[in-house]
């Protein structure tokens, strides 16, 4: 992980995760555009995330597409809670997320790049959101699928949380579990989520010391 | 875009602490329930389902495509969704906004990670020709939980769908079979507010809401998909309340579906 890697974005960060590959920039609070999307009790939140053509197997047709919408929604909705949105009426917050190299578990490393960039902003914030998944594979509860077990696994629990308080502020799940594993698999999850936490802390240390 | 009064927000944000809601009803309690399967003549299998004032309808059609090069012997089931202006002031006409695609790809979650539709009976020509099953979902009124009417109107759509049958040269024949739907997954919907979990949030509680989770279940009591929605967080004791709380009134609405297409028939 390494923070502020680009020069004219207001906070920028890159994050390698196995082989994901993931920049992420933000710029603001800025000017409201299109206008109507303002609030004034808060900032928005526009976050934007992108899979480059070049980043998977089969090339990826370049643009939007409604996995990438989808992402990007609960990416924001992942983010907001920790941000001080209230804070910054009549504003907005703009969040891009570039997958570079996608190998399984590409919104977790976006939502943990996202984090480094907004801090590399200067965005006052509640606490860091990390973000890790946990699956099943081989009828057992794991950590962070890659490709493989991605494809051929049972179930996958994406979640992202503030971990100084243990608030969840992403949680998808898709595949069959029971109820127990559910469980098993959030608090398996909520210690990746901690570990990558810790290597957030690290790397914004490594550019604003302390 | 739609607003709510400030006083509106608070009256219900106070009546949530106190354990109460606006229409009296409790917080695990759904509205009134209305399904109407075989609801059109034109579309393959569909459904009309009303939560309260919430009215959706789901269509399946079908058409004949090549499969995708990795799974070449299994057909391909698509869903999408239209916020047709008529159904609140927020929507606009054009193609689908965030909150349309994610709809959809709720709904379509649950069905597929159920494995609810037996895709290898879709097969045509294996690597050739495969059934494309679109559940394409209209919104006609939205007052709040629109995720589980339509995940109940797409369910219910594919269980009394029929599919033509092929032969064995690709060619359609006169026949026709049900469309080969073997479980019934069904989401719930919950809004927090405050410190409240509110199951079937109607739209007021959906315009104050800190965050919202819906939970998929199938019959076997296993979770199949699950979606935090908007801002917002959960503590994990609240997620697995959540899970707890699907798979108890997830089943009622189960027997509730199956109940309406057994009475259709």
């Amino acid at each position: 992980m390494e923070v502020g890697v680009l020069k004219r974005a207001d906070g920028s960060s890159y994050v390698e995760w196995g082989n994901n590959k993931v920049f992420a920039s933000v710029y603001g609070p800025k000017e409201v555009i299109p206008r109507f999307l303002a609030r004034n009790d808060k900032a928005i939140l526009r976050c934007k995330y992108n899979m480059t053509p070049f980043s998977v197997e089969d090339r990826k047709r370049p643009g939007p597409d409604r996995r990438s919408i989808e992402i990007g929604k609960v990416t924001s909705g992942a983010l907001e809670p920790a941000i001080l949105v209230e804070d910054y009426p009549n504003s907005m917050i703009e969040i891009a997320i570039e997958i570079m190299q996608a190998d399984a578990g590409t919104r977790c490393a976006g939502i943990t790049a996202a984090t480094l960039a907004l801090v590399d902003a200067g965005i006052p914030m509640r606490d860091l959101v990390a973000a890790c998944a946990a699956g099943k594979s081989n009828d057992e509860i794991v950590l962070d699928l890659c490709k493989e077990e991605d494809n051929s696994g049972q179930a996958d629990v994406p979640i992202a949380i503030m971990p100084r308080s243990d608030d969840v502020t992403l949680l998808q799940m898709d595949g069959i579990l029971t109820e127990d594993e559910v469980e098993e698999a959030l608090k398996l999850a909520m210690s990746g989520c901690k570990k990558i936490y810790e290597m957030q802390k690290k790397a914004l240390k490594v550019k604003y010391g302390g | 875009m739609e607003s709510i009064a400030n006083i509106k927000r608070q009256y219900i944000v106070d009546l949530a602490a106190e354990g109460k809601r606006a229409d009296g009803r409790n917080f695990d309690q759904y509205r009134d329930i209305k399904i109407i399967p075989n609801y059109l003549m034109k579309a393959e299998g569909s459904a009309y389902v009303e939560i309260g004032d919430t009215k959706v309808i789901v269509g399946v059609k079908y058409d004949v495509g090549t499969p995708f090069p990795d799974i070449p012997n299994q057909g391909v089931m698509t869903t999408s969704a239209e916020f047709a202006p008529m159904a609140s002031p927020d929507f606009e006409a054009g193609p689908p906004g965030e909150d349309a695609i994610e709809l959809a790809r709720v709904v379509d979650r649950g069905i597929r990670e159920s494995n609810a539709i037996d895709t290898d009976k879709l097969c045509i020509i294996p690597g050739e020709k495969v059934m494309i099953v679109f559940v394409d979902i209209q919104i006609l009124d939205q007052d709040g939980n629109l995720i589980d009417a339509c995940g109940i109107a797409a369910i219910t759509a594919l269980l009394t769908a029929k599919m033509r049958v092929y032969d064995e040269e690709g060619n359609p024949t006169e026949e026709f079979v049900p469309l080969p739907v073997n479980k019934t997954p069904v989401p719930c919907t919950m809004a927090k507010i405050g410190k409240s979990i509110l199951l079937d949030p109607q739209m007021d509680e959906e315009m104050v809401l800190d965050s919202r989770i819906t939970v998929t279940t199938d019959e076997g009591g296993n979770v199949v998909a699950m979606q935090k929605g908007m801002a917002g967080s959960f503590k994990l004791e609240e997620i697995m309340e959540a899970v707890a709380i699907s798979k108890r009134e997830g089943q009622k609405n189960r027997e509730k579906i199956q109940k309406a297409i057994s009475e259709s028939e």
